[in-house]
């Protein structure tokens, strides 16, 4: 516990850690649209769920927003062309970011063409029923776009027996570097605002409250004036740490309420959508348009020109930061934050759904520093800054010794939801995140294998 | 574009870290603890000097030995044997022998330290260690005080510091009466209060003009020293918090009975060793509880158990087995006080 932190206004969950934001490297930069790659690659799995099936054949030519794969089950949705051009292959194998190569569409830019969405049909919202609302959010292919990347409509539809009355709509951005939900709560407050509603009518939840960091107070304003008459939307202004914008603590911020180990926010009436996914929610389900572009910030001491980028899904990173001029001796690509995010091991992986940010880190960066690891030294510093009040430090002596069934019976190893907060703050730089993914992915597979 | 032409790195979230570890805390533990050994120089002379350089090298040495022993990378580097030297030599009498205070510091290490795994693995404080092995071995010289700020302290060392190893020191009395200062009685602060219930004044105890331990010394400098630690977050203000509050609360209900026997708590919190304990040794990281709870609870205990030994054991000074104690009940402590985890269903919500 920091004695310098004790007193702030606003309101928030115990415990979390206040890393350097460094959002002042782009959180002045106007959203910027980004050049068409050559060559667009988009993975048929970039969301939670089943992966989608491909409607196209190589050679086929497609239009800018036309529907390419169509969902492969409920929870799952459809993919849409980000460029006009032609369908070169389709079961190529390309890296992710997360490792394992996937099967995506690879789509070859035509250059001459003005890349217009020609493919769109407004429509009247005020007509549509809740379940059309709910089945135009999925055929927009619409996925959580703060970097879970889950199926919006699935929240939709809360679990039989459970009702939705709140909606939280997540502004918090609480990683550093990332600054693209600020400038779309400047710049598309009204696109927001009509998102929102559009949520509001079809889980049926009777308020919203967005939350916001007291580090984008000028957003906090900016949607406040925009908010309409009747006042079931707020603005709420949180405390600026991490991980605020993580669902439960969101929750625990602005509604007092937990939600219950290995439960949902359902289970207590509650869905929480990011602002990013429900601005463009209210920019494309109007038009019954599909999901092909999203705001990436490009920032981190590795790139030259930081700044919020409007991208279409499917760029190459390689293109990507070739735009924004990345620095010859960066070593480090992260995806997401610097937190949560994941470094990439091949420029060739593509920008998905839920990427919401590229940081690019150079070896003289303070960060990437030799970080020798000593033995725990029973600091405490951990058990202060992990959000859901685990104990890493015991956690990570199990681990050590490889007793990953205590680790989950008796520390409750799965309601670490991978915050980084506990390696972030150890003096002694163990990897206690790492070590509580690998232990998770043993028990799972143990699971599995107890089970055949 | 560039970025083709170099390997790139894949490393694991997050991806960035506090730029604290474990060494910057260490060394800046040594840091605070510098102004307190200089004050203690300053007063004690040369003999306070020659103890302090001799338990930390003492201690250095031991630990070389022991990484050596046992196959591991040499410690000594990481400073946190500096900060047990230090200590150690900070909670002995000023006239301590030399060669009782290289013993002293080759168990702290060896019989505190090493024997459970070295860093981050003790169960007790091993500069704690060392002294309560010294204080069954040698209980007399461990007890001899020696006057403050006597003259020529900086040319000529207190005799029975230079006693030839494996010897009794010389009788200190002869040496302190021939100094001829009036009215010095050989007894620390505590013991006067505890045995003829004079106690000293706060002023006193706060600059540490008096008799003691070479670290018993000024509690204000001791206290800033910490509050420096404190306020860069490399010292959990919860725990010396805790022991004050502790002791504070043990020790008052006697004092509001008998005034003429018990002693005030502010004398309690100043006296003896207990700022330095509650600051420097307590708050050790290694041996105190990780919980939020678990930390008051350890505090709480110890200023407990301070106090009761003050008031009631055969010792003056109850801080060092306070202390101990406290270690020891810290693995049961953190069981029985783990947080609840979010989510997770409270008590009475059971079915
Ligand atoms: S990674 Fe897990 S254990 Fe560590 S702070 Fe986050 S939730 Fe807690
Ligand atoms: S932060 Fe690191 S050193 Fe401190 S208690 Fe936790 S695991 Fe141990």
């Amino acid at each position: 516990m920091n004695l310098n932190r004790i007193f702030n206004k606003y309101r928030t969950f115990p415990h979390g850690i206040h890393p350097l934001g460094h959002k002042e490297l782009t959180a002045g930069k106007a959203i910027r649209r980004v050049a068409f790659a050559p060559e667009m690659v988009i993975p048929l799995s970039q969301h939670r769920g089943a992966p989608a099936v491909a409607t196209v054949v190589p050679g086929q030519e497609v239009v800018r927003g036309e529907p390419i794969a169509e969902p492969g089950g409920f929870v799952s949705v459809p993919m849409h062309s980000p460029v006009t051009g032609s369908v070169k292959s389709i079961d190529a194998l390309v890296p992710s970011a997360a490792g394992p190569k996937v099967r995506a569409i690879v789509i070859h830019t035509y250059e001459a063409s003005t890349q217009e969405v020609l493919y769109d049909c407004p429509r009247d919202l005020e007509s549509m029923t809740s379940e059309q609302l709910v089945q135009a959010v999925q055929d927009a292919g619409m996925v959580g776009l703060g970097g879970a990347a889950f199926p919006s409509h699935v929240k939709m539809l809360p679990p039989k027996g459970k009702k939705i009355d709140t909606l939280l709509v997540n502004g918090c951005e609480c990683e550093p570097y990332l600054t693209c939900d600020h400038r779309i709560m400047l710049e598309r407050a009204d696109s927001l605002i009509r998102g929102i509603e559009m949520a509001l009518r079809a889980t049926g939840a009777g308020r919203a409250i967005i939350g916001v960091e007291d580090n984008k107070l000028d957003a906090v304003v900016h949607i406040r004036s925009r908010l309409p008459s009747g006042g079931r939307i707020s603005v709420e202004a949180v405390e600026t740490k991490y991980p605020q914008g993580a669902e439960k603590m969101l929750i625990l911020a602005l509604l007092k309420q937990e939600v219950p180990s290995g439960g949902i926010p359902a289970d207590i009436g509650v869905a929480v959508y990011n602002v990013g996914t429900l601005a463009q929610l209210g920019d494309l389900v109007p038009e019954s348009r599909g999901l092909i572009e999203r705001v990436v910030t490009l920032s981190g001491p590795g790139i030259e020109r930081p700044g919020n980028y409007l991208v279409p899904i499917g760029t190459p990173l390689r293109f990507l930061l070739g735009q924004a001029r990345s620095r010859s001796d960066a070593n480090e690509i992260i995806i997401g934050g610097p937190m949560m995010g994941m470094s990439v091991a091949s420029l060739d992986v593509p920008v998905t759904k839920g990427v919401s940010g590229v940081v690019v880190l150079e070896p003289k960066d303070p960060d990437q520093r030799p970080r020798p690891i000593y033995p725990c030294i029973k600091c405490s510093d951990c058990l202060d800054a992990c959000p859901v009040n685990l104990n890493p430090s015991m956690l990570g002596q199990l681990a050590q010794v490889r007793e990953y069934g205590t680790m989950e019976q008796a520390y409750h190893l799965n309601d670490c939801f991978e915050c980084g907060c506990c390696s972030y703050v150890c003096p002694s730089n163990i990897p206690l995140t790492q070590y509580f993914r690998i232990a998770k992915a043993i028990n799972r597979e143990a699971a599995v294998a107890a089970a055949h | 574009m560039a970025l083709t032409s170099k390997p790139i790195e894949i490393r694991t979230s997050p991806h960035i870290r506090k730029a604290i570890s474990v060494a910057q805390i260490m060394r800046n533990v040594v840091y605070a603890l510098l102004p307190i050994c200089a004050w203690s120089v300053y007063k004690f002379g040369l003999s306070a000097l020659l103890l302090l350089l001799t338990t930390t090298v003492a201690c250095a040495l031991s630990e070389s030995l022991f990484c050596w022993l046992s196959g591991r990378n040499n410690t000594v580097r990481d400073f946190s044997v500096i900060i047990t030297g230090l200590l150690l030599g900070l909670t002995l009498p000023p006239g301590f022998p030399l060669w009782m205070a290289a013993v002293a510091g080759f168990m702290a290490i060896g019989l505190g330290k090493a024997l459970f795994g070295g860093l981050g693995y003790n169960v007790m404080n091993p500069a704690l260690v060392g002294r309560a092995f010294v204080q069954a071995a040698f209980p007399v010289a461990i007890t001899t005080w020696t006057p403050a700020f006597v003259p020529g302290r900086f040319s000529e060392a207190i005799p029975s510091t230079l006693t030839t190893p494996f010897m009794t020191p010389p009788d200190a009395t002869v040496w302190i009466q021939a100094l001829a200062i009036d009215g010095f009685t050989g007894a620390t602060p505590l013991a006067l209060q505890k045995f003829e219930h004079i106690s000293a004044s706060t002023i006193d105890l706060l600059t540490g003009v008096l008799a003691g331990s070479a670290g018993e010394s000024s509690a204000l400098l001791v206290f800033l020293c910490g509050l420096y630690l404190a306020l860069r977050g490399m010292m959990d203000w919860r725990i010396p918090a805790a022991v004050f509050t502790g002791t504070i609360l043990t020790s008052l209900p006697f004092y509001l009975v008998s005034p003429e026997i018990y002693p005030s708590p502010q004398f309690m919190i100043l006296s003896g060793g207990l700022m330095l304990g509650a600051m420097f040794m307590a708050s050790d990281m290694v041996g105190s509880p990780l919980t939020p709870r678990g930390i008051w609870l350890y505090g709480f205990s110890i200023g407990f158990l301070t106090v009761m030994i003050r008031l009631f054991g055969g010792l003056t000074e109850g801080v060092m087995y306070a202390i101990l104690i406290g270690n020891v009940l810290t693995p049961l402590i953190d069981s029985v006080t783990q947080p609840r985890v979010y989510g997770a269903r409270r008590q009475e919500e059971r079915p």
